[in-house]
């Protein structure tokens, strides 16, 4: 309780009236605590009678809450997942690098550069607009079968595709924080000599990235999932090993096993993004004030 | 090319602005700027044959009502903005002709804007450093004690590792002043400077500037504070509409003004003024 604080200097100790108001908040406050715990209750037990009384309900929790196969299940899928964090780390990172590079140059200037920026801006265009799945399908199946020496396997190829789709997406990203650095950064960057490139680097670039660090970040977390999608192509990921657990079981827990470990697997990045996107806004607010 | 205005100081004409044995070579030479501003029908011009030339150790004052070209003009010497037609000399180099090293140039010019323009993302002391660092290749130290020598002078010694918005609005322009200045420029300008800064914290920067009139440096400074231009200017110009309509010595232009636009412009600045 407040008032039962040390005082610092020069601070009198609070009067009766405040003493009554602080507790009065402190009754609301374990009022409201009591009301939540009471309405989630309420809310649960709800939920738990609507899906356990359902008709089927036995059957479902048959063929997709299996303890048993769900532990049988776990060393495989998480052999798999333990590929899904590799490949997603490798590819955020090279996602990230091409989606840079592809916004610094639909940035830049100068009739040079014509060709380039089209080629920067096709992609964009080309790499949003087209379904994962087809460019998985499209690396992975069709870059082989050109029978050139030195083809990688799927599980790059299928990476590869991952990438090509993300960049594009990232690259938009940065290019919108590009452009949200005032152009008076610019023009004082310039104005002390700097050249385009190092203003670029050194001014516009700093800034920019700090803006979308949370979409980017988000983009990362839509990733994190769609690098399951690295299965169609063949590696034994974790969607792939509870795929073949299916097949073996004749059994959905698989399934389920893979998805909670999905989102296992989310939830740190998730909480960073919006752990980033909090401070991004309060230094926001404080630009604001200043 | 127009007609130069009359005044002793700049005879534009009569010079080769790129002759070097000329002791009378100004430091800035513009002949017959123009800029123009938007496309076809739409187009207005904003300088329309400006020539100003400004010789070494000389601060000339540029005063007017907002869009007259002040800003305008300083931008295009700073090659911030491309002249429609005219030119521009930096001691007797050729700034306008379109094969110039912009950056080059720019090393020899300093500019501060109505906004500071600090890089947010930089402590003060890498705002000041990064042109030295990274354009003039000094080594690290080096470029830092000689900004913090440089800050010390202006009173933000403390400051130099703060970032900008932890500074006051006066603080920030006397550390963008700093920036513009650890470049050892040949010539200054600025931007209304003190036009985005609370009344009380005007003086702190307008003070600076005087200062750097007492160093003799070449400065050409657009303004609203007339006492300020009475003080520090050795010749006021008054743009209007993209000329200079008048100039002199600052007693001449400001309390005997032979143009009656003039007139008009200081008597509202007068009306205007609190008491």
């Amino acid at each position: 309780m407040p008032s039962q604080l040390p005082l610092a200097d020069g601070i009198p100790p609070p009067s009766p009236l405040q003493r009554e108001r602080e507790r009065y908040h402190q009754r609301q406050t374990v009022r409201s605590v009591l009301v939540a715990a009471l309405s989630t209750a309420v809310v649960g037990t709800l939920l738990l009678l609507a899906i356990t009384g359902a008709p089927g309900w036995d059957r479902v929790r048959e063929s997709f809450l299996d303890p048993d196969v769900a532990r049988e299940s776990l060393p495989r899928i998480l052999d798999g997942l333990w590929l899904n964090l590799r490949l997603l780390v490798v590819c955020a990172a090279s996602a990230l690098v091409l989606g840079l590079l592809i916004a610094f140059l639909r940035t830049l200037r100068g009739p040079m550069f014509f060709p380039v920026r089209a080629l920067a801006t096709s992609y964009t265009y080309a790499f949003r607009g087209v379904p994962l799945i087809i460019v998985i399908y499209l690396m992975a199946l069709g870059v082989p079968g050109l029978r050139l020496q030195g083809t990688p396997g799927v599980l790059v190829l299928g990476g590869a595709a991952i990438v090509l789709t993300y960049s594009s997406y990232l690259a938009e990203v940065f290019r919108a924080g590009i452009e949200s650095v005032h152009p008076s950064q610019r023009a004082a960057a310039r104005s002390l000599g700097l050249s385009y490139r190092q203003t670029m680097r050194f001014v516009i670039l700093p800034q920019a990235v700090r803006r979308v660090s949370p979409p980017l970040l988000n983009d990362l977390v839509a990733m994190q999932k769609d690098v399951g999608l690295i299965s169609l192509a063949g590696p034994i990921d974790a969607v792939r090993a509870a795929e073949i657990a299916v097949g073996n079981t004749y059994n959905f827990t698989p399934y389920v096993v893979a998805g909670a470990l999905f989102i296992a697997l989310a939830i740190p990045l998730v909480a960073v993004t919006d752990w980033v996107t909090l401070r991004a806004a309060r230094r926001q607010s404080a630009e604001g004030a200043a | 090319m127009a007609a130069p205005t009359a005044d002793s100081a700049s005879p534009a004409d009569s010079t080769d602005p790129t002759n070097p044995a000329d002791p009378t070579r100004p430091v800035l030479d513009c002949r017959g700027v123009w800029k123009t501003f938007g496309k076809g029908r739409d187009r207005t011009p904003v300088l329309r044959g400006i020539d100003l030339a400004v010789h070494e150790h000389e601060v000339v004052v540029l005063i007017g009502a907002s869009g007259s070209g002040k800003s305008t003009l300083l931008r295009c010497v700073n090659l911030l903005e491309r002249v429609d037609d005219g030119t521009i000399h930096l001691d007797g180099d050729d700034i306008t002709d379109p094969r110039v090293n912009a950056d080059a140039v720019r090393q020899r010019i300093g500019i501060v804007f109505q906004a500071f323009n600090l890089f947010p993302h930089l402590t003060v002391l890498d705002n000041i450093t990064l042109a030295p660092r990274r354009v003039h290749r000094r080594a690290r130290a080096e470029a830092e004690q000689a900004a913090l020598d440089l800050l010390d002078r202006v009173g933000l010694a403390g400051k130099a590792r703060e970032y900008p918005d932890r500074l006051s609005g006066g603080q920030q322009q006397r550390a963008a002043i700093v920036r513009a200045l650890v470049n050892s420029p040949r010539l200054m300008l600025f931007d209304e400077v003190t036009s985005a800064l609370d009344p009380e914290l005007v003086g702190e920067v307008l003070a600076l500037v005087s200062d750097l009139k007492g160093d003799g440096m070449t400065m050409v400074i657009a303004t609203h504070e007339m006492g300020f231009a009475r003080r520090v200017a050795d010749r006021v110009c008054f743009l209007d509409r993209g000329v200079i309509l008048e100039q002199g010595r600052p007693e001449q232009v400001l309390d005997n003004p032979a143009e009656p636009r003039t007139r008009q412009f200081l008597q509202r600045l007068l009306d205007t003024e609190p008491a």
